[in-house]
């Protein structure tokens, strides 16, 4: 990353000497962006390789691929979060040293909206419109009414209505998210002045937003794009790139497979780019469950975007759902749960009939219910105690409530560390000490102990290695021959395939598509879970 | 002297817990882990021994340390239930306020009203008790913080004292109260250090072997992790609230009897060395956790070292000057050990 000349890029740092001033003024033509060779691995596993991409000017680029192809470490070396391990970069023709240092982006014209929108909820939308000024301000007295009066004429220029004095938590997530974008367009304008020859990177920014809220955003896109700066847009609805790009690239493993101009490939062409034709690595072989009988029903379940959802899982199930960010999947095991608050629905065991409306995480362990949250850090350990505190904490009443029996505890712990290979296999050790995979074994090892009815899991194999993830799948379809069913929400198409028996696909908060038997495979779950935003508005 | 004074650490290795049980792996560390654990006792041992050298007639001698131990009780129960909701997450700035509340309307209801000891000490009780669960009851179900909440009840509670008493103070409490807190001795030393004493054990005793004890300390380290472990987080929190002011109205009895009266503003001072014991504590016995026997070094490590400096004939600035720079020093020590071992321990997974 040292192959170039750190001098020779100091003048283009400096805001100042960028744009008008044509001291070196760059070529005409050039492309906003020009990466080439661009490598990054983490702790051996190859993020990026030698990927390639050029984005020209005046152009909405799309950037396609799986979860773990790539593309936010990407995002995050051109933010300068992440350091490459080689590659070049060439801002409007002239090279730029990379790593970039924090922040250097902006003045690089390069301006950001995450999904998550960077926004400040409790405060107004003018003191968010002018964060990054106000943070790096050193003026004693802010004009505001001078402040109001330029962010009315901004808001009025892109056609957004917004009162500059609204908070931000009360205006509607399409208005925030409008807000995020005229906010990073300012940022350019500011760093390039009249040239505007800068680049925004929307990372998902629709996954939230109602259909009229995209077209919204997407009209926004389009007159910055008319202003000679390009964008870089980052999804994953099929639908919605074909519409606003130009061009697209796709990553895929890390590599680039392949950049066309959108208006030449097909819907298909697009899916088949993203997941390839690979022939599943992990398929376990499982007993078939298809006939068992019903273990759980689940009837119109409401949650804050499930919309009567209805599902069966049989003894001995593994039962995937999946679906598009922001369609739902992700919240159903966390409703099933009690975890978060359900409006209506029921459950039913062959004992009992739960009200999904009263399901607290207490009622649903009572009911042999058990769930594995996908966030460790929040919502699955608490990372400064023993693993032992961590395993036992669900089963204390086991041991003597009253005088308990600590040695017992422990001895438990060990045994369910050996049982379930988590290394080093010492109860007493700091959880958080533990490496990922270790740590995610050990959280199944505290929910299998219980010999839950239902098994609920999240990402289950999140920020785990690939031998780890191979034991969970083994301890999965283990426990499933045993009798226990399993409901999976996953993004990991692979993941699916490898261990489910039936698969729902999630769009808009209903179910659009089952896939069993030889669907449930990493290409047709893909495929279906692409097109699940057309079936959802088909219904 | 010096005997009674190390025989009260000698119990503290029964601190067993499931953490004690590790494998040794490394001489250096486990050295380093003792010492993290005992440095306070070792600190406060130092402090005894430097002021029996500079006073060997007024601090070496029986009488001093009876003091010592007698005097600062009320502080070591007040502290002791602090722990409570600081352990399960929350604080509590209330416990002071209580406190002095427990002893005007103990004194009032017995001077003014003639009640006797027994009644009174009931109702004095059960008015700890409601203010804890009418805290708890504004933190858990309105879902507000327990510093706001506690700022605000401690504020009402000592507007209610100056009010019942006039801003007067009341004395005459029954005997029978005096006798018990302060006259009566057990080993020359005054009961009230040994409900302390008892206090410490029964409390060591639940956050170690009780269940109840456990969660209270996951839903201080994580109450996504807790309530999704089927915890009821809500009322592990109010519960530890109203366990606090109970006890602070306990030691607000015992303050009365040690008094023989209660005055309606002194009890105030005890908020802020309550807190610096506690987490003073914290960095002791098993460091990063609130716990009570380190609560019980903290609080008489504080008073040897201030006893010493008032018979050496320091201002009493000193002795604030002492309180703050021990906590501080203490604490930011055990940070930097704390910090010192999360790297130690993440090189040791990594190899």
């Amino acid at each position: 990353m040292t192959d170039q000349a750190p001098q020779g890029d100091l003048s283009r740092n400096d805001p100042a000497a960028d744009a008008p001033s044509g001291a070196s003024a760059p070529d005409g033509d050039a492309p906003v962006i020009a990466l080439r060779g661009l490598s990054k691995t983490f702790g051996g596993a190859r993020a990026l390789d030698s990927v390639d991409m050029t984005i020209q000017r005046g152009e909405i680029h799309g950037l396609l691929g799986e979860n773990g192809s790539g593309k936010s470490t990407l995002i995050k070396i051109l933010a300068g979060f992440h350091a490459p391990d080689e590659g070049e970069l060439e801002v409007n023709g002239t090279p730029v040293s990379l790593p970039l240092a924090p922040g250097q982006f902006a003045t690089l014209g390069l301006s950001f909206v995450h999904q998550d929108l960077g926004l400040l909820r409790e405060l107004t939308v003018l003191e968010n419109l002018r964060l990054i000024e106000l943070s790096q301000s050193h003026s004693w007295r802010i004009n505001w009414r001078a402040e109001r009066r330029k962010a009315r004429a901004l808001f009025d220029e892109f056609g957004v209505d917004l009162d500059p004095e609204a908070l931000v938590n009360d205006i509607s997530e399409t208005d925030r998210a409008l807000l995020a974008i005229v906010r990073a367009t300012e940022d350019i304008r500011t760093a390039t002045g009249e040239d505007r020859r800068g680049l925004l990177v929307l990372d998902e920014p629709t996954v939230f937003l109602p259909r009229e809220g995209v077209e919204r955003l997407f009209a926004i896109t389009r007159s910055i794009v008319q202003e000679h700066a390009s964008v870089l847009f980052v999804g994953h609805d099929l639908d919605e790139v074909r519409e606003i790009t130009d061009t697209v690239t796709v990553l895929r493993d890390g590599r680039v497979h392949g950049t066309v101009k959108t208006a030449e490939a097909s819907e298909s062409d697009l899916v088949e780019m993203i997941i390839g034709r690979r022939l599943a690595q992990l398929e376990l072989q499982r007993p078939d469950a298809s006939t068992h009988s019903t273990a759980i029903a689940v009837e119109g379940l409401i949650g804050t975007k499930a919309r009567g959802l209805s599902l069966q899982v049989r003894t001995g199930e593994v039962l995937g759902v999946t679906g598009l960010l922001g369609s739902g999947f992700d919240e159903l095991p966390y409703l099933l749960f009690g975890a978060r608050p359900c409006f209506g629905g029921e459950l039913r065991t062959p004992d009992a009939t739960y009200s999904m409306s009263s399901m607290t995480p207490q009622r649903a362990l009572a009911a042999g219910i058990s769930l594995i949250p996908a966030d460790r850090q929040r919502d699955g350990s608490i990372g400064s105690l023993t693993v032992a505190s961590n395993v036992m904490m669900q089963v204390l009443d086991d041991y003597r409530p009253m005088s308990l029996k600590l040695r017992g505890l422990s001895r438990k712990a060990g045994e369910l560390c050996d049982e379930f290979d988590v290394r080093p296999n010492d109860p007493g050790r700091n959880y958080q000490s533990l490496s990922g995979g270790n740590q995610q074994k050990a959280l199944v090892a505290k929910w299998m102990q219980t010999e839950p009815h239902l098994l609920l899991l999240h990402e289950p194999t999140q920020g785990v290695d690939v031998g780890a993830r191979v034991q969970i799948f083994r301890m999965l379809s283990a426990a499933a021959e045993g009798g226990m069913s399993i409901l999976c929400a996953s993004s990991d198409y692979e993941q699916l395939a490898a261990i489910c028996d039936r698969v729902l696909v999630i769009g808009n908060g209903r179910i659009v598509r089952e896939l069993t038997g030889a669907d449930v495979v990493k290409e047709r779950i893909a495929e279906q879970v692409y097109n699940s935003v057309t079936l959802a508005e088909a219904e | 002297m010096e005997s009674s004074v190390s025989q009260q650490p000698a119990e503290e290795p029964a601190a067993q817990t499931p953490e004690r049980k590790r494998p040794p792996r490394d001489n250096r560390r486990v050295a380093a882990v003792a010492f993290q654990k005992y440095a306070l006792i070792l600190a406060w041992l130092l402090v005894v021994i430097v002021f029996s050298l500079l006073k060997p007639d007024t601090y070496a001698t029986s009488g001093n340390f009876q003091t010592i131990f007698g005097s600062q009780a009320v502080l070591l129960i007040l502290a002791l239930g602090l722990i409570v909701p600081l352990t399960s997450g929350d604080f509590d700035l209330s416990i002071a306020a209580v406190l002095s509340l427990a002893s005007m309307v103990l004194a009032i209801l017995q001077v003014r009203h003639g009640w006797s000891l027994f009644p009174a000490i009931v109702v004095v009780l059960a008015i700890g008790l409601f203010i804890g669960l009418i805290n708890g009851a504004l933190v858990t179900l309105l879902e507000i913080d327990s510093f706001i909440v506690t700022l605000g009840s401690a504020t009402i509670i000592q507007g209610i004292v100056l009010w019942i008493s006039g801003s007067n103070t009341v004395s005459g409490v029954s005997d029978g109260l005096i006798n018990w807190t302060i006259t009566n001795r057990f080993l020359g030393i005054s009961m009230v250090f040994w409900y302390g004493v008892l206090l410490t054990i029964f409390l060591w005793y639940v956050f170690v072997y009780t269940a109840l004890g456990r969660r209270l300390l996951f839903v201080g380290r994580g109450r996504n992790v807790s309530r999704l472990s089927g915890i009821n987080v809500g009322h592990v929190r109010w519960g530890a609230l109203a366990a606090s002011a109970f006890v602070a109205s306990i030691a607000g009895i015992f303050y009365a009897g040690s008094l023989g009266g209660a005055d309606p503003t002194s009890g105030l001072a005890f908020l802020l060395p309550a807190f610096a014991a506690a987490f003073l504590g914290a960095t002791a016995i098993q460091p990063g956790r609130f716990n009570p026997i380190g609560t019980f070094v903290a609080v008489f490590f504080l008073v040897s070292g201030i006893t010493g400096l008032q018979l050496l004939g320091a201002d009493s600035f000193v002795q604030q000057l002492f309180y703050g720079g021990a906590l501080i020093l203490a604490v930011a020590l055990s940070q930097i050990v704390r910090r010192k071992d999360i790297k130690d321990e993440a090189a040791a997974s990594n190899a």
